[in-house]
C-alpha cells in the first residue's frame, strides 16, 4: 500500500522547503505556523544548547581532573554545575524530542495536515526562544552567574547575591512554552486523527507524546507558581520559604519536586516511544505487546506524579510518608520493565537491521536498565541514606536522562534525518559515531557509580587524593564522549550538504510518515488518508496472513 | 506549477484557520486546568501553612474587612452572570444586548480592582506588608498570612486584568461581527476564563476573610 501511494503523487510535488509563502528568506521561517518548519527551528537551536551546556560538563569534567585547582575557582565551577543543569533540563532534555519530533511527525503519524492550534505552536516556539535568550542574558546581567544548582534550592537561591531572579524567570517562561505545546498536542490527538485512525492505530510515538502531554498540562504550571514564589521572595522577602519569617523550605523542595519529578517522565517517555519506533521497523516485525505498551505510558504518567518524595529521603519528611513514596516509587519501575521486556520480545526471530538509529536504540536498552536498576538502589530507603547526594545520584541521572532521552534523541535524527531533510547520511561513520558515544558515555559515567558508592559528594570542588583515578577515568570518558557526539554531527553536516537523495521510505517503516515524500509536502498529504490495520503490520505479513486465511 | 503552489498556499491559510469550536474549548479546559493547578501551588502552601499556625491566621483575618470581601464577592458573581447573559444574547442574534452585557461585566471587573486597591491600600498605610513595620512586630503566622494574602489575591488580581483584555477583545470583535450568532466560542472562552477567575475567588473569600 506504502508504496502505491508514494508511485502516485510522486516528486511532482513541491517539498516544505520549497514551498512559496507570504513572506520571504528569515521571516518565511520566522511568521511559520507549519508544524515542520518550526520542528527544524526546534531543532536547530537545540542544537546549539546543546552543544553550550556540553561544553560546561567537558569544562567541569576537566576540573575535577586533579584535586584542588585545575582550570577554574570554585565559583565558577558552582556556576557551570548550574548553567549544565538548567540549559540541559530546561532546554535540551525537556522540550527536546516533542518539541522538535512531536512537532514534526504527530501530525504526519495521524494523518493531519498540522497540528490543532498552528499560531498557538509558534507562540511555544517564541516563548521558547525568550526564556532561553533570558537564561543565557543572566550570565550577563546582575550578580554573576547563577550557583544554587538547576533545583533553585531554598534558603540558598533566596539569599545568594547571584542573578538568580532572571534565570528563575526564564525557566518559568520556559514552562509555558511546555505548557502550550502539551495542550496542543493533547487537543491535536482528540481532534485531528484521521479517518480510521483509532486511539488503538496510533503509533506509539504519538502514545508517548500523549502522556507526555499530560504530564506537561498537569505538572509544569506547579513549578510556575513555585518559582514566581522565589521571585517575589528575593524581591519582596514575603517570607513563605524562609525560615527567619516563619516559612518552611521543605515545602519549596516539594512543590519543586511535584513538578520536576513528572518532569522525568516528560523527559524519558518520549524517548521511549521512539524505540518503540525503531525497533518494529528494523526488527522488520510488528511491535510485540502493542497494548502494553500503549498503557504502560499512561501508568508511567499517572504512578510518576505520586512519587516525588523519593527526592526528599534525607531531607526531613516523616517516616510514614517515607515509606510510601518508596513504595511508590518501586511499582513506577513496573511499567518501564513493561516496555524494555516488550521490545527485546520484538526483536526475538525477527529480521534484524542494526542500522544507526536501531544501534542507538540498543544502546539506549542496555543504557537505561542500568540507570533504571540503580534507581532501584536509590528508591530503596536504606541504601539511599548512604548514596544519597554523591556521585551515585549524578552516574544515575546521566544513565536514564543522557543514556535515556539523549541517546534517543541521537537515534532520533538519525532514524528521521531522511524524512526531514530528503537526504541520507554515511551509514558507516554513523555507525562507528554510535559506537564511539556508547563507549565514552561508560567511561565517563560508570566510574562515578564505583567513586559514589565510596562516598565523593557530588558538586563539590574538591576531592581526597583516593577518588582520583576514577575522576581520570571518567574525565578521558568525556574526551571519549565528546569526540563521538562531534563526528555524528559532522556526519549529519555532511549529508545534509552532499548526501544522496533519500527516497519516501529508506528504512521499510510502516507509518504515516513513511507514506509522504521526503521532505513532505507543505500540507503533509495529498488527501487525508485512510487507515484501517494497526501501524506496525507490514505489507508483506499482512499479504502472507491474507493467504494463509484463505 | 505555481499555479498549484498559489492554490497550495491559499489551501493551507484555510486549513491553518479552520474552525474547530469543540477542539478550541477543549483548549481552552485544558488551558484552565493549568491554571487551577498554579493556583493548586499556593493552596497547598495555605493548607500547610494554616495547620502550622491555625491561631495566627485566625488573628491575622480580623485585619481584613469581611464587608469589603463580601461586596466584592457580589460584584464578581454578578459579572459571571453578565457574561452568560452576553453568550446567550450574541447566540439569538442580540449582537447590542450581548456589548451592553459585557461592558457591565467590564464595569464590574474595573470595581472589583478598584476596591482591592483600597483594601491594599489601606493595609499598607498601616505598615502591614512583607518587611513593613507593623508586620515586623506580628506573630510568624501573621507574616505568613499576610505573605500568602498578597500573593494569592494581588495573583488574583492580575487574572482578573487579564480577563478583562481577553473579554475587551472579545468585544472588539463582536463590533467588528467576526464573532457573530453562529461563531461565538471564543466568546464562550472568555466567559469560561471569566469563571474561573471568579471561582478561585470564591474559595479565596472564605479562606482569608470568614475564618474563626
Amino acid at each position: 500500500m506504502a508504496n502505491g501511494t508514494i508511485a502516485a503523487h510522486g516528486t511532482a510535488e513541491v517539498d516544505f522547503y520549497h514551498v512559496k509563502s507570504k513572506h520571504k528568506g528569515l521571516l518565511a521561517w520566522l511568521l511559520t505556523t507549519d508544524h515542520k518548519r518550526i520542528g527544524i527551528m526546534y531543532l536547530s537551536c537545540m542544537t546549539v544548547f546543546f552543544l553550550t551546556a556540553m561544553t560546561f560538563g567537558v569544562l567541569m569534567r576537566l576540573e575535577m581532573l586533579t584535586p584542588g585547582m585545575t582550570i577554574m575557582t570554585a565559583q565558577t565551577y558552582n556556576s557551570l554545575f548550574t548553567l549544565h543543569g538548567v540549559i540541559m533540563i530546561f532546554l535540551f532534555i525537556i522540550p527536546g524530542i516533542p518539541a522538535v519530533f512531536g512537532n514534526f511527525f504527530l501530525p504526519i503519524q495521524i494523518g493531519a495536515m498540522d497540528v490543532q492550534f498552528p499560531r498557538l505552536n509558534l507562540l511555544s516556539w517564541y516563548l521558547y526562544i525568550i526564556g532561553g535568550g533570558l537564561a543565557i542574558f543572566s550570565l550577563f546581567g546582575g550578580g554573576g552567574w547563577v550557583d544554587t544548582g538547576w533545583t533553585f534550592y531554598v534558603p540558598y537561591s533566596v539569599r545568594t547575591t547571584t542573578n538568580v531572579s532572571l534565570s528563575v524567570f526564564a525557566a518559568f517562561v520556559l514552562g509555558f512554552s511546555s505548557i502550550l505545546t502539551g495542550l496542543n498536542f493533547i487537543t491535536t490527538i482528540h481532534r485531528l486523527r484521521c479517518p480510521g485512525m483509532t486511539f488503538f492505530r496510533m503509533p506509539l510515538f504519538i502514545w508517548s507524546i500523549y502522556a507526555t502531554s499530560w504530564i506537561q498540562v498537569l505538572a509544569t504550571p506547579v513549578i510556575g507558581i513555585t518559582l514566581v514564589l522565589i521571585i517575589l521572595e528575593r524581591a519582596f522577602g514575603i517570607g513563605v520559604f524562609d525560615p527567619t519569617l516563619g516559612g518552611d523550605p521543605i515545602l519549596y523542595q516539594h512543590l519543586f519536586w511535584i513538578y520536576s519529578h513528572p518532569a522525568v517522565y516528560i523527559m524519558i517517555l518520549p524517548a521511549m516511544g521512539v524505540v518503540s519506533e525503531i525497533i518494529p521497523t528494523f526488527a522488520r516485525k510488528p511491535i510485540f505487546g502493542y497494548v502494553p505498551i500503549a498503557i504502560s505510558s499512561l501508568a508511567i504518567a499517572l504512578v510518576g506524579y505520586l512519587v516525588w518524595g523519593h527526592h526528599m529521603f534525607s531531607s526531613g519528611i516523616s517516616d510514614t510518608s517515607r515509606v510510601i513514596f518508596s513504595l511508590l516509587t518501586f511499582i513506577v519501575a513496573l511499567p518501564s520493565g513493561i516496555k524494555v521486556f516488550n521490545w527485546v520480545a520484538t526483536l526475538y526471530k525477527g529480521s534484524i537491521v542494526m542500522s544507526a538509529p536501531m544501534l542507538y536504540a540498543m544502546l539506549f536498552i542496555f543504557i537505561f536498565s542500568i540507570g533504571g536498576l540503580t534507581g532501584l538502589v536509590l528508591g530503596a530507603l536504606n541504601t539511599d541514606l548512604h548514596v544519597t547526594d554523591t556521585y551515585y545520584v549524578v552516574a544515575h541521572f546521566h544513565y536514564v536522562m543522557f543514556g535515556g532521552m539523549g541517546i534517543i534523541f541521537f537515534a532520533s535524527v538519525h532514524y528521521w534525518f531522511p524524512k526531514m531533510f530528503g537526504k541520507m547520511y554515511n551509514e558507516k561513520m554513523a555507525k562507528v559515531a554510535a559506537i564511539i558515544i556508547g563507549v565514552g558515555f561508560n567511561v565517563l559515567y560508570f566510574p562515578m557509580f564505583i567513586m559514589g558508592y565510596m562516598g565523593m559528594p557530588r558538586r563539590y570542588y574538591d576531592y581526597l587524593p583516593e577518588f582520583q583515578i576514577y575522576h581520570l577515568i571518567s574525565t578521558v570518558g568525556s574526551w571519549i564522549l565528546v569526540s563521538g557526539i562531534l563526528i555524528m554531527i559532522a556526519n549529519l553536516l555532511s549529508g545534509l550538504r552532499n548526501g544522496s537523495k533519500a527516497s519516501s521510505n529508506p528504512w521499510e517503516g510502516t507509518t504515516l510518515e513513511w507514506t509522504v515524500p521526503s521532505p513532505p509536502p507543505l500540507l503533509n498529504f495529498d488527501k487525508i488518508p485512510t487507515v484501517d490495520h494497526g501501524p506496525y503490520e507490514h505489507p508483506e505479513i499482512a499479504r502472507r496472513k491474507e493467504e494463509e486465511s484463505k | 506549477m505555481s499555479n498549484n503552489v498559489n492554490t497550495a498556499v491559499e489551501e493551507v491559510q484555510e486549513i491553518h484557520m479552520h474552525r474547530d469550536d469543540f477542539g478550541s474549548k477543549m483548549g481552552m479546559w485544558l488551558f484552565l486546568f493549568t491554571e487551577v493547578l498554579l493556583f493548586g501551588g499556593l493552596f497547598i502552601l495555605y493548607a500547610a501553612y494554616r495547620y502550622i499556625y491555625p491561631e495566627a491566621f485566625v488573628v491575622a483575618s480580623g485585619e481584613l474587612d469581611v464587608f469589603m470581601g463580601g461586596i466584592n464577592t457580589v460584584i464578581l458573581l454578578t459579572s459571571s452572570l453578565t457574561v452568560v447573559l452576553g453568550i446567550v444574547a450574541l447566540q439569538k442574534g442580540n449582537k447590542k444586548l450581548c456589548l451592553s452585557f459585557l461592558w457591565i461585566t467590564v464595569f464590574c471587573g474595573i470595581v472589583f480592582l478598584v476596591n482591592k486597591y483600597f483594601e491594599w491600600g489601606a493595609k499598607f498605610h498601616h505598615g502591614i506588608y512583607p518587611k513593613g513595620p507593623a508586620l515586623q512586630d506580628m506573630s510568624e503566622g501573621e507574616v505568613m498570612y499576610f505573605g500568602l494574602y498578597y500573593v494569592m489575591t494581588g495573583l488574583h488580581g492580575l487574572h482578573i486584568i487579564v480577563g478583562l483584555a481577553f473579554i475587551g477583545f472579545v468585544m472588539w470583535q463582536i463590533k467588528r461581527n467576526i464573532l457573530t450568532a453562529d461563531n461565538f466560542q471564543r466568546l464562550e472562552n472568555a466567559g469560561l476564563y471569566w469563571h474561573l477567575v471568579d471561582i478561585i475567588w470564591i474559595f479565596l473569600f472564605p479562606l482569608f476573610y470568614l475564618i474563626h
